[in-house]
């Protein structure tokens, strides 16, 4: 368990809903937080497991960014914890860049380095951040850039680039650095239409390979293509979760019976 | 009309090289310093954000002069303080130095503006791959800031090259001295030495206002 540096192959289908999945991988116990007054983490307790994907829905405002945020320490949290791997999550400094390493993350506004090309955008952290080669760092980012189907724009600047490609060397990016974990932060939400498939194409891929993912997203369909678990959150509580066809086809609570009718109505 | 012969009975040209000079070495100075004091007014460390912040504050409402006159009777004449062994040498570092600490805090709000043409998300981004406050700024946040920033900072540059004239407070022998000088001598011809001063100045500025708008226009990174 101590060196799962080589990912053991989950095989082609999709990982099952429950029973082989990993020991846990995140766990956050008893987390809160406040913005001022807002209580917008009501004590959260979420365990993701090793190879589990994890689709979190809800509405609006209901801390969804910001629990995706406090995992790899972008917010601070009030009080509780969180262990990723066995470890707690560091202070400031050193120890807590290595661990966000560590942490893949996507974010809705791609975010990539408007002044760097795509191949320095996906280089950068592991060359800078770990100390790895640069020929290394660029051969390992043309394999990551191949595999997400952007290969060819390696020498463009982001700006040159459509929204759905941006969004899917910001994955390679954050796989570049060889995460154990990857969170979305609703990778999807700002794009046109039709460029939606090609990143979430990308992300059943991960996946299906195997990686561990939390993703806030309120595409059902890769809910229900990738997920093994969904979590429901209102106003800073996870009220219910349950596998994705169980809780799209018979949600518990009332609150996810409103959601859902009001998304699905749209 | 002996118009010809102000340049040849007095040093214009020398004059105006002394300027150049001031302007030459305080910009790099100012250029450091200002990055230095943006860092830390951005940086995640509160002692040295509140630094940053009264420095600026404190150098930006203090007039030039003063800080100039500063430097020459307080560091050199009471605190027995010196930057060249040669006495008007001296009195020309000196100078450089007020010209500095005052420009910084100009450079540095320059910058500031940079900054905030970098969206928060990049360096959000920059975090969580693992670069820490130093990388971050040095590799994602500054580079773009300074893009951002090249027409505000060709703005404290056209301020720094005409504020040099100042250094006349700190005993240099440079354009303004001589002006000075001239007028007592040929107050005559008081009109045309004016115009030559000014344009002087306009032939020094115009080229850094050109300079500076089209380099930030090819610049400009694109988002
Ligand atoms: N930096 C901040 N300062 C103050 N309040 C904040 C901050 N970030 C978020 N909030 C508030 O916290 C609450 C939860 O925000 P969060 O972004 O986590 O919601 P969300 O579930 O991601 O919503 P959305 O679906 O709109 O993205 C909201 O009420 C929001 O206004
Ligand atoms: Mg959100």
């Amino acid at each position: 368990m101590a060196d799962l540096a080589t990912e053991p192959d989950p095989g082609p289908e999709p990982a099952p809903a429950h029973g082989e999945l990993g020991p846990p991988l995140v766990e956050l116990r008893g987390v809160d937080k406040h913005f001022g007054a807002l209580h917008v983490l009501k004590h959260i307790d979420l365990t993701v497991a090793r190879g589990e994907v994890v689709v979190i829905i809800g509405p609006s405002g209901s801390g969804k960014s910001t629990l995706c945020r406090t995992i790899n320490r972008l917010e601070t949290i009030d009080s509780g914890s969180i262990v990723i791997d066995g470890r707690e999550l560091p202070e400031e400094g050193r120890e807590l860049a290595r661990l966000r390493a560590e942490v893949g993350m996507v974010f809705q506004s791609f975010n990539l380095f408007a002044h760097r090309t795509v191949l320095e955008n996906v280089t950068l952290g592991p060359i800078k951040a770990k100390g790895v080669k640069k020929s290394d760092a660029v051969a390992r980012a043309r394999e990551l850039l191949d595999r997400v189907g952007v290969g060819n724009q390696a020498a463009k600047l982001p700006a040159q680039l459509s929204g759905g490609q941006q969004q899917r060397v910001a994955i390679a990016r954050a796989l570049a650095m060889g995460p154990k974990v990857m969170l979305f932060d609703e990778p999807t939400s700002a794009l046109d239409p039709e460029m939606i498939n090609e990143v979430l194409d990308v992300m059943v891929g991960l996946a299906r390979d195997g990686m561990t993912m939390l993703v806030v997203t309120h595409e059902m369909g890769f809910a229900r293509r990738a997920a093994n678990r969904v979590v429901f959150m209102d106003a800073g509580e996870i009220v219910e979760q349950a596998d994705p066809e169980t809780f799209f086809t018979a949600p518990r609570s009332e609150r996810a019976r409103d959601f859902l009718s009001k998304i699905l109505t749209h | 009309m002996d118009f010809g012969s102000l340049f040849s009975e007095f040093d214009v040209l020398g004059a105006f090289w002394v300027n150049i000079q001031l302007t030459f070495f305080a910009a790099i100075f100012a250029l450091v310093l200002g990055t230095v004091l943006a860092v830390m007014r951005i940086s995640p460390v509160p002692s040295l954000r509140w630094a940053g912040t009264t420095y600026v504050t404190l150098l930006r409402n203090t007039p030039l002069t003063v800080i100039i006159v500063f430097c020459v009777l307080g560091l050199w004449g009471q605190l027995g303080i010196t930057l060249s062994s040669d006495f008007q040498r001296n009195f020309f570092w000196l100078s450089v130095l007020g010209l500095t600490v005052y420009h910084a805090a100009f450079v540095c709000e320059a910058l500031r503006s940079g900054v905030n043409t970098v969206p928060v998300g990049q360096a959000e981004a920059a975090r969580a791959i693992g670069l820490g406050f130093g990388d971050s700024a040095r590799l994602v946040i500054l580079p773009q800031a300074f893009r951002g920033a090249v027409a505000p900072l060709g703005n404290v540059l056209i301020a720094l090259t005409k504020n040099s004239t100042v250094a006349a407070a700190g005993s240099v022998a440079e354009t303004s001295g001589l002006l000075k000088q001239m007028i007592e001598f040929r107050p005559d011809l008081m009109v045309a030495i004016f115009l030559v001063f000014a344009f002087g100045f306009v032939i020094l500025v115009v080229p850094i206002g050109v300079a500076t708008t089209s380099l930030s226009r090819r610049l400009a990174v694109a988002r």
